[in-house]
């Protein structure tokens, strides 16, 4: 499959990059790894008539602490958080979600910008932000502003950008030493989007979970902030009743479509599961 | 559109090429460069079939532009066999443990594999199976596919090959 033709441009700033895209108006597209664009322009669901690499800027690249914040450049690969000691000790669930994102292949080119900024449903970092009440630095013609994860996702493939806006980073302020956290996803084989997933970050104190902060993928158009599956289990030992009832209520919010990985009745239903398992290994993980 | 020139290497050779920007690479690799080793199998970014490696990384080329890559240095399978001739350890793997039946995967399987053992010379096969969990069998002959790779480990890491094969 041969995509449309394109201009290609490979900008090496920020200022270029949006420069471009600004003056190129709505023909353009932004490229990072390219693992959602590619494919879309291969099926002519995308035929841009400029591509605008971000390859080529640095600094959109790499890990960084600024003050209780980890910074992540939005070219930074799924295979880059992987291999993160700083993650690994800082946000260990972005590892785990990293490695049940597609297939080895996929993560190498990847980016954690693309796969927040795209806006599809399938996607697994969008809910794991919205869980860790991260905020992207989103850079225009305008300037530069931050967007909460929790604001941004609008519906499917419809975000809080402006046309002709990049996210140049993700900017997640660092959970406390000691949370517990699982990210837990049922898919049909690897490389396969969310049947439904659940991500959560928590602390326990006394035995009782102190916090608690929940995000579901793929079981509506938007990733999903479960607030109040995380209230019903804050205060609580993370008993069998109190798990029913958190994901009751995280059931309660999904709105998912049927599909290949089945109705929505059972989606609805796993969403619930895989949330009962992500409290239960979440607290298993976290230090009292 | 005008063709972009490109500069990069290619199995150790520098390479110019003139290419039309939506030029996906496993097309300048084959219909270019003449280098028909890596296959199209599913050409939707999920079977691995034409996976080579970019700079360090296994990467599927049926899902990059060939204008990306200036300055890249490529390693395709045409790439993999000693100077002398003879074949490298992962090749030779394949063959003794009858890692392909069909052979279509097997380029993107030895590239893939490649990279993996770079990074991780002595995997388990639990890794192994992680490790090459984007490279699609239809002939299903993923147990030979792992024992060849675990072949090729064990040499590489200087293991009798008596033991790797068993």
């Amino acid at each position: 499959m041969i995509p449309g033709s394109f201009a290609y441009h490979r900008p090496t700033s920020v200022k270029e990059a949006v420069g471009l895209l600004g003056s190129l108006g709505d023909d353009a597209r932004a490229i990072a790894g390219g693992h959602s664009l590619i494919p879309m322009m291969k099926l002519r669901l995308a035929s841009p008539a400029h591509l605008v690499d971000l390859g080529g800027i640095v600094d959109l690249k790499g890990i960084r602490e600024d003050g209780r914040d980890v910074v992540i450049g939005a070219t930074t690969t799924q295979h880059e958080l992987i291999g993160s000691d700083l993650l690994g000790k800082k946000i260990p669930i972005l590892r785990e979600t990293s490695l049940l994102i597609a297939d080895p292949q996929v993560r190498y080119l990847g980016t954690i910008g693309g796969n927040v900024a795209n806006g599809d449903p399938g996607n697994d970092m969008p809910a794991v932000m919205i869980c860790l009440g991260a905020s992207y630095t989103v850079v225009g013609k305008a300037g530069e502003r931050r967007i909460a994860a929790r604001d941004f996702y609008q519906g499917a493939y419809f975000t809080s950008l402006e046309p002709g806006e990049i996210v140049t980073a993700v900017r997640i302020p660092v959970p406390v030493v000691g949370h517990g956290y699982a990210y837990q996803k049922l898919k049909r084989k690897i490389g396969d989007y969310a049947t439904a997933a659940a991500a959560v970050v928590l602390t326990i104190s006394g035995g009782k979970v102190a916090s608690c902060s929940i995000g579901l993928t793929n079981v509506a158009e938007t990733p999903l902030w479960a607030e109040q599956a995380g209230k019903i289990v804050t205060g609580s030992t993370l008993d069998a009743a109190t798990l029913k009832k958190a994901a009751d209520a995280a059931e309660a919010i999904t709105s998912p479509a049927a599909d290949s990985r089945g109705p929505a009745a059972y989606r609805t239903k796993m969403a619930g599961v895989m949330l009962a398992r992500a409290l239960a290994l979440a607290k298993e993980r976290a230090r009292a | 559109m005008p063709k972009s020139q490109i500069a990069l290497t290619v199995n150790g050779k520098p390479v110019e090429a003139l290419v039309e920007p939506r030029t996906l690479l496993i097309h300048f690799l084959r219909e270019q460069m003449n280098l028909t080793g890596s296959h199209i199998g599913c050409d939707t970014t999920h079977c691995g079939a034409c996976t080579v490696d970019l700079d360090g990384k296994s990467v599927k080329s049926c899902t990059v532009f060939a204008v990306q890559l200036t300055g890249s240095d490529i390693r395709t399978i045409e790439g993999m066999a000693n100077a002398d001739g003879t074949l490298h350890a992962l090749q030779e793997g394949f063959r003794e443990m009858h890692g392909l039946q069909c052979g279509f995967c097997t380029p993107g399987m030895i590239m893939r594999a490649y990279r993996l053992l770079q990074e991780n010379p002595s995997p388990t096969e639990e890794e192994i199976r992680f490790g090459i969990s984007g490279n699609l069998c239809r002939c299903t002959g993923y147990q030979n596919i792992v024992k060849a790779i675990q072949y090729a480990a064990a040499k590489l890491g200087g293991v009798p090959l008596q033991e790797a094969a068993e």
